[in-house]
């Protein structure tokens, strides 16, 4: 059973530890972070910079700052969070290194969960000659808010390079259930929990 | 023929009134006086003093919906609704105060209150000082926004209220709410600092010193005792306001409202010094109508407690340690096209809560009404503040 028909919350959920200090990116109308309140008896705060996602997260009665992420990560102290949630926005920022790395400076683990460019529906879609529009890549290419195409493989080799910790990494196809193999083709969306290397 | 209404302070409404949908209709304002000396931060001692105020809606038998709204520079207690009789007395933040607005007088009982120092009521200089039963003039003493607070608390046992459900107040009036959390951490449920800073920057300083030159060099300000020279420094106070008022609204918003029009229809220079272009026009309109009902001791004042204003002072100048204490939760609200009070300067405020861990929301209105726009009815700001009050228990 997946909460809200968002799989990947379900994932996240399972990765934090009760009573844990939770800082959410691109937070929504702050269903996840609700639940991480209700379920595990999680605090902490959502960043957005939408007016009608920041009135929604109030409405929810969740600590939300108005802010775009480079300036919403500057806000906080160095360490200040168990995790820092990054959920289906990575592929729309620009600045990937440098928020990653925020990211892990505010947290002690960060969990990231974006769309798989290499699902075998996208690579088939491109092989057609078209780009991709799935469950998850749901957005024509002209009004798409992604600005960033990549694979886990993509992701993976990224974190290398930046010394950072692939601890737990779970994925799922279009219908949310679990892949077990293969993941980087049969995987539609990918959820990363990573550290700093030590 | 519409309905009589009656308003919960039991006046009957005339029909202009129970037009205005959401209004908290005929309301008057009452006044409370204190003869315990209160000890003020600059070490002087004010015997008794009074306390003009306006209540809207219901306290509850809990005595837990009250919500103090503190004013800004040139504000009062006249929050909401309308005197008896006179149409134009509409509430200075009427929009926000009635039922079904975001104070939602259905719900809450809301405080309006005149502060020390003020001129609309309450002991302020134009007042007579008990030692020599003239006006206290410029002997009335510098008062800050942590006296205020003081004072407020007084009002707050005078109406049985051991702790607001919230504070709320735009500009000074949003320090008021930040000083409430910090002195009396458990007075207060809920902070909501809207268009606010935690202390003023060199150039607001200045936007002040000149505004407070301007009177202090007016030839009728007569060191403060004007009163008894039956004389008014207009000029001083005119000159003060058109300053402050420049101070309040964006460059957008009054070049799309003036632009570079001219007063005349020929479109011509005069090539003099008289009132030529549109905002010349405004300004002098806007200062002489300041000129006419406020008092300039009470400028002077409450640019002082401006200026003085800075929770962090005490702490190294670290926002943070300064709201430690701090108990309730905040909402903090800024403008985008505020450059009185940016938005940075919220930011601040946001960032000390955040260091804390403390529960903080924060909205960045898109607005294009400068400084003023806390006093506006944005659909943005007016739901987030609607969103947030919903959420505050009773």
């Amino acid at each position: 059973m997946t909460l809200l028909n968002r799989p990947d919350f379900d994932v996240i959920a399972g990765w934090v530890q009760p009573g844990e200090r939770v800082l959410d990116l691109g937070c929504g109308d702050g269903t996840l972070l609700k639940m991480l309140i209700e379920t595990r008896g999680a605090h902490g705060y959502g960043v957005d910079i939408d007016d009608a996602n920041v009135l929604a997260a109030i409405a929810n009665g969740i600590n939300v700052i108005q802010s775009n992420l480079d300036a919403g990560l500057a806000g906080f102290v160095d360490g200040a969070f168990d995790h820092v949630v990054l959920s289906r926005t990575l592929q729309t920022i620009r600045h990937t290194q440098e928020v990653l790395a925020a990211m892990l400076r505010v947290g002690r683990e960060a969990v990231v969960s974006f769309p798989n460019f290499g699902y075998w529906k996208n690579r088939l879609a491109v092989l057609g000659g078209r780009m991709p529009v799935s469950e998850d890549l749901p957005y024509q290419w002209y009004d798409s808010p992604n600005v960033r195409f990549f694979t886990m493989l993509d992701f993976e080799a990224l974190c290398e390079e930046m010394k950072i910790l692939v601890r737990e990494r779970q994925v799922l196809d279009e219908q949310g259930k679990l892949v077990t193999e293969e993941h980087n083709f049969l995987g539609s969306l990918a959820v990363y929990r990573i550290a700093r290397m030590r | 023929m519409s309905p009589i209404r009656v308003s919960r302070s039991g006046f009957l409404m005339d029909d202009d009134v129970s037009n205005r949908i959401g209004s908290v209709g005929v309301v008057a304002s009452q006044r409370a006086h204190f003869d315990a000396p209160l000890k003020l931060r600059s070490g002087a001692v004010l015997p008794a003093y009074d306390l003009v105020y306006e209540t809207y809606g219901s306290l509850n038998a809990a005595k837990s919906n009250a919500i103090l709204v503190c004013h800004a520079l040139s504000g009062h207690h006249h929050v909401a609704g309308l005197y008896a009789g006179d149409a134009k007395s509409l509430g200075w933040w009427d929009n926000l105060v009635g039922p079904g607005r975001p104070l939602d007088t259905e719900r809450f009982f809301v405080v309006g209150v005149n502060n020390l120092g003020g001129c609309h009521g309450s002991t302020g200089p134009s007042s007579p000082n008990p030692a020599t039963g003239k006006p206290w003039g410029a002997d009335f003493p510098v008062v800050t926004v942590d006296d205020w607070v003081q004072a407020q608390a007084k009002l707050a046992d005078h109406l049985g209220i051991d702790s607001w459900a919230a504070v709320i107040g735009g500009s000074l009036g949003g320090m008021q709410a930040l000083q409430w959390a910090i002195d009396l951490p458990e007075r207060i449920r809920h902070a909501l600092v809207i268009a606010a800073a935690p202390r003023l920057t060199a150039q607001n300083i200045a936007f002040n010193d000149v505004a407070r030159q301007a009177i202090l060099t007016d030839p009728d300000f007569h060191g403060g005792h004007f009163y008894e020279h039956s004389a008014v420094p207009r000029r001083g106070l005119r000159l003060a306001r058109m300053l402050g008022h420049i101070t309040y609204l964006s460059d957008d918003q009054m070049g799309e409202k003036f632009g570079r029009v001219l007063r005349n229809d020929s479109g011509s220079f005069s090539f003099g010094y008289g009132v030529e272009f549109e905002i010349e026009s405004y300004l002098r309109a806007q200062g002489d109508k300041f000129a006419g009902f406020f008092d300039a001791n009470t400028y002077l004042l409450m640019t002082k407690a401006l200026d003085y204003f800075d929770p962090a002072h005490c702490h190294d100048g670290d926002l943070a340690a300064a709201l430690k204490p701090a108990r309730a939760s905040f909402l903090v609200v800024s403008f985008t096209t505020d450059w009185r009070f940016a938005p940075e300067r919220s930011r601040e405020i946001v960032n000390a809560l955040l260091k804390n861990d403390q529960t903080v929301s924060y909205a960045e209105v898109s607005s294009n009404f400068g400084h003023d726009s806390f006093l506006l009815e944005d659909p943005q700001y007016h739901a987030v503040l609607k969103a947030y009050l919903a959420r505050v228990g009773l």
